[in-house]
């Protein structure tokens, strides 16, 4: 896979990453777009199984954007989200699969530009890292199963 | 309620194996309250399960209770066809679905702990043994057999040292000196002087398997 194209969801707080990820739209930044926003009401609003079952449909690396520590619209929906984060590194690394695919950050509204470079950072480190395991094996049944599928540096997502 | 937590996904994919199509099936009421075995802990693990046996199919269930007949039987059309059920209920959870769907073979994904309470979410701990006989009124509803490591009736004993078990001495309190510290807020403390004569340890598990029989209730 020479022309890996990390596929990455980022489940975003409206409140600070996704409105950060707004901003660094607004200053004309860019960004790689092999990150998936999925935007929440609140980080705390991350269910461990949101981030075992991003891995399983695929996904090469997982990260989750909240508040800055003590600024959560929710107290602390972003501290609920990084111990939940801890736990599903902790199944991730019983399954085999390196826990840096997935990871917690904490950011402002104001920060544009480190949104920007959480999501290079996190594509560098997954490019680094390889395809998840997960997904060469899924996409290799698929295309054994004769489904219409384009390499993965062609699917735009 | 019963206290569990997962086994290792390493012994569950070892009892996994060999069987292609698995029930993965949740308890929804004390393992789904200490984050065992629930709606939400039997889709975390089917999901992880999947990723780790891909030529397998981890189907999804989850009823109300393991330990009663009428919630199993709603599963037993959906077990038809499954080769294994792996259940995420305590032990007699596991055991009586073993028993209702006999056909199938039943493994447990959790082990079982004890009966305890939510100190706190996150942290449950052990609060009653089922000896068969409460003592809990001669002890300020501290239980002596369950929170003092060694069951004493007449406690603390020397290994009682600035409030904490010699057990584990960081983590571990000494039951008798909660039982103590209860019994001084009571005015009760007359309650210690009594010296209590060795438990009747027939009507614990001692005693065999136990059943509780009311005539009233059986159909």
């Amino acid at each position: 896979m020479e022309t890996f194209e990390p596929r990455i969801v980022a489940f975003c707080c409206q409140y600070c990453a996704y409105a950060a990820a707004d901003l660094a739209g607004s200053m004309r930044a860019e960004y790689p777009p092999n990150i998936q926003v999925i935007r929440l009401m609140c980080t705390g609003k991350v269910d461990p199984v949101f981030l075992v079952r991003a891995f399983e449909e695929g996904a090469d690396g997982v990260y989750v954007a909240g508040c800055l520590e003590g600024d959560c619209h929710f107290m602390e929906g972003n501290l609920w989200a990084k111990k939940r984060v801890g736990y599903i590194k902790g199944l991730l690394d019983e399954l085999g699969i390196d826990e840096n695919r997935l990871e917690m950050f904490n950011m402002s509204s104001a920060e544009g530009p480190r949104f920007v470079a959480v999501a290079k950072e996190m594509t560098e480190r997954i490019r680094a890292l390889g395809p998840s395991p997960i997904r060469v094996r899924k996409e290799k049944k698929e295309l054994s199963a004769g489904e219409d599928k384009r390499p993965v540096d062609e699917t735009g997502t | 309620m019963i206290i569990a937590e997962r086994k290792p996904i390493e012994d569950i994919r070892r009892m996994v194996e060999g069987h292609d199509r698995v029930l993965v099936l949740g308890c929804g009421t004390c393992v789904a309250v200490c984050m065992a075995g629930g709606e939400k802990e039997v889709a975390i693990l089917a999901s992880a399960l999947r990723m780790a046996e891909p030529e397998k199919e981890f189907k999804e269930a989850t009823i109300e209770r393991q330990c009663e007949r009428e919630f199993i039987e709603e599963v037993r059309t959906t077990s038809d066809g499954y080769d294994l059920i792996l259940s995420l209920a305590c032990g007699a959870g596991v055991g009586f679905t073993a028993e209702l769907l006999e056909e199938h073979r039943v493994v447990p994904g959790l082990n079982t702990k004890s009966i305890g309470v939510a100190e706190q979410p996150g942290n449950w701990s052990e609060r009653c043994l089922a000896c068969g006989e409460c003592v809990l009124d001669l002890t300020g509803a501290v239980c002596p057999i369950a929170r003092c490591s060694k069951s004493l009736l007449n406690g603390p004993c020397g290994g009682s040292q600035d409030g904490m078990c010699e057990i584990d001495p960081k983590n571990v309190q000494c039951g008798w000196q909660i039982i103590y510290d209860r019994l001084a807020k009571l005015g009760r403390l007359d309650l210690m002087e009594e010296n209590r004569p060795p438990k009747d340890w027939s009507a614990a598990h001692a005693g065999g398997p136990r059943r509780v029989l009311r005539e009233d209730a059986e159909p």
